[in-house]
């Protein structure tokens, strides 16, 4: 127990990033509200970036910018997680905003953003 | 990392002066392809009329069609497969394509059957599509097939992840082309499940990336192969496999996960529908495969029991979509839930674990791709022709309106139950005899086959009696002949027939780019 209470202390940004993983999959899936699906999804992606900084960061060196032509590895922390972070922001960013563009549609349509309901409005249409 | 940087450097400098004259030319066509088709899409708003906006995306698809007919020419006489670096960063560092014969076989059936489903579904799409976003339409369109080529030639798995996102976005935008409150909702469905899918495979990406420190497929590969070989991270590369491979299943509606298909493909506009459910799905796959074959090794898929869920689920799927296609009454639904069975086929193929079982999941790609896209633009004919009804009791008869239509839509249906000489039954021939070759499976895969094919009949042959049954619905007043779909719909045909009379030399060149994956 305390071995393993070590283990979740040391590695404590990627252990918060998986359980807001989880937690943001799991409301991406369950939720009935589209304002909070967007949410999610937004909480969802950030753990992985959050996971990435984590993995990206080594103690005490500073951020990956050349000053003072010191070009030794051993004074930044990995660049290409940072990288990788900035790529799927904005994948995130363009993906949250066609989703809002989708529920602000159907809130012009059927004024409201519960999906169950938009769904039963739907099918009585329908018929 | 900084000496790193600096030895990249002192390389990249030497790439640039030998590249020069270096490179054969033919290797820019990769890249080129993707290049041109994201520009169409950039210029394509420029465009007010819908006409225009088709023209240019039917020029492009068809120009770079005939580029990757080039490049395929070249690379199987040579049998080369090559990596093309991005901006000239050498390899640990760079971005990276790699093309061989059956990534350029692919680009071209692609290109190909984009075009001809852009151009046989171009009445409806004029007549679904308000005049103003029509060119948006054939932007994402044009943005679509982009994406599709780079997921086929990509070679870093992050880009892949990028390409994974743009396509899920154009695919959403496609489906909502129609822009009525239906397609909203059906284009939501499909949004979440794909946000499910790519943030799982987002986290694998990740995890990858943090076990071995590369991107790249190829040092990927090397990485781990040295993690396997010395016995380390071996529940975190499985816990890895296995989300590439639910975040990949998820997108390309593989058997538990295929409830948003059929509302997405069943609504769209028929240009769409016939994309979607030929093309769209497929890249994903073939991404997967590229994975498990270059990253992680078929030896090592199959020791983590991956192959095993992939056989599984691809027998469900078949019976299940079949299944369900059976009780379908709207006829677009209804294929929909046929392509549902058609992926379970590839992930069958895939999941026997063998050489010749991947070759046929792949030809069934190909024929797939040609296939599908065959029933949704005649079915979308045919829909027209008998005044925009859908479901399969009011279409009675309309084959008597426009027979090609209905020759067409039956000779798509015919080759999906896997009549002799037509494509579909080279792809259960060359199923069942790779399965012969895996003993403990091969009576499971038989037994599906046989049972697929019958449920398969048992659903296509009702819609093609029925829609050359006379009835009262048939319209009195005869349609104006369409010259759009006729010249798409035929070609269509005469690759379902190809397929299925030309398969030597098709499985051939797939068999060859495959043995240069491994």
């Amino acid at each position: 127990m305390k071995e393993f209470l070590q283990t979740v202390i040391a590695y404590r940004y990627e252990t918060a990033a998986m359980i807001l993983f989880g937690i943001g999959f799991i409301n991406l899936l369950l939720q009935k509200n589209l304002l909070r699906k967007v949410m999610a999804f937004n909480v969802m992606d950030s753990s992985v970036f959050l996971f990435l900084a984590a993995q990206g960061y080594i103690e005490g060196r500073i951020a990956p910018i050349i000053v003072n032509n010191d070009f030794s590895a051993t004074t930044y922390i990995n660049p290409i997680p940072s990288g990788l972070v900035l790529t799927g922001i904005v994948v995130s960013v363009s993906v949250s905003a066609f989703f809002l563009a989708l529920i602000l549609r159907l809130y012009k349509k059927y004024h409201t953003i519960e999906f169950d309901e938009i769904m039963t409005l739907a099918k009585k249409e329908a018929e | 990392m900084g000496a790193a940087l600096s030895t990249g450097s002192a390389l990249l400098f030497s790439e640039v002066s030998s590249a020069g004259g270096m490179l054969p030319w033919y290797q820019n066509i990769p890249f080129a392809s993707i290049f041109l088709l994201m520009i169409a899409g950039i210029i394509m708003p420029l465009f007010r009329k819908g006409k225009r906006g088709f023209c240019l995306a039917m020029g492009v698809s068809l120009l770079v069609a005939a580029l990757s007919a080039i490049l395929l020419v070249k690379l199987s006489i040579n049998g080369e497969r090559f990596t093309y670096m991005m901006g000239h960063y050498p390899a640990p560092w760079g971005n990276e394509i790699a093309a061989g014969p059956l990534e350029a076989l692919l680009a071209l059936m692609f290109s190909l059957v984009e075009a001809l489903s852009l151009l046989g579904g171009r009445k409806d799409a004029a007549s679904d599509i308000l005049e103003p976003k029509q060119s948006l339409f054939y932007l994402m369109m044009c943005e679509l097939q982009a994406a599709m080529l780079a997921l086929t030639y990509t070679n870093d798995i992050f880009t892949a992840y990028v390409f994974i996102e743009i396509s899920t976005l154009a695919a959403c935008s496609i489906v909502m082309a129609r822009d009525t409150a239906k397609t909203i909702v059906a284009t939501i469905r499909y949004l979440v499940i794909s946000l499910l899918g790519s943030g799982l495979f987002l986290i694998g990406v990740v995890m990858l990336y943090c076990i071995t420190g590369h991107l790249l497929i190829p040092q990927l590969g090397e990485k781990i192969a040295g993690l396997v070989a010395t016995g380390t991270y071996t529940e975190p590369l499985t816990i890895v496999a296995g989300l590439l491979f639910i975040g990949v299943a998820i997108k390309c509606a593989l058997f538990p996960f295929y409830a948003w298909l059929p509302f997405a493909h069943g609504g769209a506009t028929t240009s769409s529908s016939a994309v979607l459910s030929g093309l769209v799905l497929k890249g994903y796959i073939i991404l997967l495969v590229k994975l498990f074959y270059e990253v992680f090794t078929i030896e090592l898929i199959r020791s983590l029991k991956v192959t095993n869920i992939m056989f599984v689920f691809g027998i469900a799927g078949m019976l299940v979509g079949s299944w369900r296609a059976i009780g379908e009454e709207h006829i677009k639904r209804m294929l929909a839930y046929s392509s549902v069975a058609q992926i379970g086929y590839v992930f069958m193929g895939i999941g026997l674990g063998t050489n010749l079982g991947v070759a046929a999941a792949f030809y069934q790609i190909l024929v797939h791709a040609v296939t599908k896209p065959l029933l949704f633009i005649s079915a979308g004919r045919l829909i027209r022709v008998q005044g925009h009804e859908k479901s399969l009791y009011r279409l009675r008869g309309s084959a008597r309106n426009d027979p090609l239509a209905g020759v067409l839509f039956t000779l798509g249906a015919l080759s999906m139950v896997g009549i002799p000489l037509l494509a579909g039954f080279v792809v259960k021939f060359s199923l069942a005899s790779a399965s012969l070759l895996n003993p403990n499976r091969m009576w499971i895969a038989l037994i599906a086959l046989a049972v697929s094919t019958v449920l398969n009949a048992l659903y296509y042959v009702p819609a093609v009696i029925a829609v050359w049954t006379p009835s009262g619905f048939m319209q009195r007043k005869k349609q104006p002949p369409d010259w759009m779909f006729g010249v798409s719909g035929a070609v269509l045909g005469a690759l379902v027939v190809f397929l299925g009379l030309g398969c030597i030399g098709v499985i051939g060149v797939i068999q060859n780019g495959l043995s240069l994956w491994l």
